[in-house]
């Protein structure tokens, strides 16, 4: 069985639909980039996997447990499913240290010394252990984005979900965060990510989803997607002329 | 006859301005509360909360204070109901109150960013968890200037309830008039003891601003 499993989901938004009919399966450990021209879906179906938005029709389920827009099953998903944003979203104030301790303490109930030493764990694996006590406006967008992922790893997620991430920063600050992301997917995380970074999806992702017009229009891994693309709108997006 | 000295007036003045202090001071805190219970209902879901706040709030908006003043006292009057007038007063201050500050405090819950919102779902939060964890606490910082301004309102709003024969300071004001016949200085020292109220009020509002601003910045 899959770890995620996403089957013919459609979302809608008054007469516009976004999403129409989306089929993937993730494995465990799978990394996968979803790209696609903007206004193609690719956020939205990111955002339903989480259940920031809910859908319409067809089903989503991560390990084994169906996404249902009541509270507590979208707290029992979001306990699995951790999401990083292209703003950053940290909490502004608290410190580094605090954003990723708090929804330990909050959620799950973890004591503070416990939530603490996880907290400067985190930090540490993406590099950040001596920010502890700095607050997010102290910080460069590389570090911010890098605390996010600190904090979304506090919580122990099966799975990350990576909203365009690098898309905010300055472009000497994209690596920094590219490569905790690198680092993560080696050490085994099954990751999902939408994103404009083709150099790193073709070095790093197991898959690529090429999505257009609110449908999978073309999937399989990188060197198969990038290097001979089979449609000719992937073939427009990827700047291929024959 | 006038045999009224200057510290007479000013004596009999302050000893009234005892009723304006304390009756601000009744009436802000009471309508903080009520304010805040309003503000949860304005902005939770469901639809019977957000309806009930929005017509609470456009009724004491758009109506004068004083009407509602007159209301307290004597519409409760008809039913055979005796309302002494610090009662009125008090209960349509606090009203008054709650309904600003209630408009005034869902503006800084709103200026804080969707994107928290959305950090804290993905976190696993509920709404009480993101409302006292990450929400209030950076609406809190945005509100306490324009709250701490509003409380000027509530200590000039007092003045209208010497219509309604609450003995505050303007109500003493006209007494003190009365028998002495010197309406010039009276109200002189009337404003000039509204305003030693009120300006520590504004400026600690300003001054705030300031702070939190700068705080938010740096931290």
């Amino acid at each position: 069985m899959s770890l995620i499993e996403i089957t013919e989901v459609k979302k809608r938004f008054g007469d516009n639909e976004v999403l129409k009919g989306i089929n993937i399966d993730v494995e465990p450990g799978e990394v996968i980039a979803i790209i696609g021209k903007s206004g193609s879906g690719k956020s939205t179906l990111l955002r339903c996997i989480n259940g920031l938005e809910t859908i319409d029709d067809g089903s989503i389920s991560v390990a084994g447990a169906q996404l249902l827009p009541d509270e507590l099953h979208l707290k029992a998903l979001r306990l699995k499913v951790g999401m990083i944003f292209q703003g950053f979203n940290l909490f502004p104030h608290l410190t580094a240290g605090r954003n990723v301790m708090l929804s330990q303490m909050v959620v799950k109930k973890t004591p503070k010394a416990e939530a603490e030493v996880m907290a400067k764990k985190m930090l540490e694996r993406v590099g950040l252990g001596h920010k502890f006590d700095a607050y997010p406006d102290q910080l460069s967008g590389g570090q911010q984005q890098r605390v996010a992922i600190a904090r979304a790893l506090a919580m122990q997620p099966i799975a990350l979900l990576c909203d365009e991430i690098t898309s905010a920063l300055d472009p000497e600050l994209v690596n920094e965060v590219l490569a905790v992301v690198k680092e993560l997917a080696s050490e085994g995380m099954t990751l999902l990510m939408v994103t404009h970074e083709m150099r790193f999806a073709r070095d790093v992702c197991s898959r690529v989803v090429f999505m257009h017009q609110g449908r999978v229009h073309e999937i399989g891994p990188p060197e198969e997607v990038f290097a001979n693309p089979k449609t000719p709108e992937l073939k427009q997006f990827l700047g291929v002329t024959h | 006859m006038n045999d009224f000295t200057t510290w007479d007036i000013l004596r009999n003045l302050l000893l009234a301005a005892r009723w304006t202090v304390l009756l601000s001071i009744v009436s802000f805190v009471g309508g903080s509360l009520v304010g805040v219970a309003l503000l949860f209902a304005r902005i939770g879901k469901g639809r019977l909360g957000p309806a009930f706040a929005r017509t609470y709030i456009e009724l004491f908006q758009g109506t004068p204070l004083l009407m509602q003043l007159f209301l307290a006292f004597f519409g409760l009057g008809l039913f055979g109901i005796d309302v002494p007038a610090w009662l009125a007063a008090a209960v349509a201050l606090i009203l008054w109150t709650a309904a600003f500050l209630a408009e005034i405090w869902r503006g800084c819950v709103e200026s804080v960013a969707k994107g928290q919102w959305e950090a804290s779902s993905s976190l696993g939060m509920g709404y009480l968890q993101q409302m006292r964890w990450v929400i209030l606490p950076q609406a809190l910082r945005v509100a306490v200037p324009p709250t701490v301004g509003f409380s000027v309102q509530v200590v000039k709003g007092t003045a209208l309830t010497s219509i309604i024969g609450f003995v505050e300071l303007s109500k003493a004001g006209t007494m003190v008039t009365n028998a002495t016949f010197e309406p010039f200085t009276v109200y002189g020292f009337v404003a000039l003891i509204y305003f030693c109220l009120c300006w520590p009020l504004s400026k600690s509002s300003q001054i705030l601003e300031r702070k939190l601003n700068v705080a938010h910045r740096n931290h």
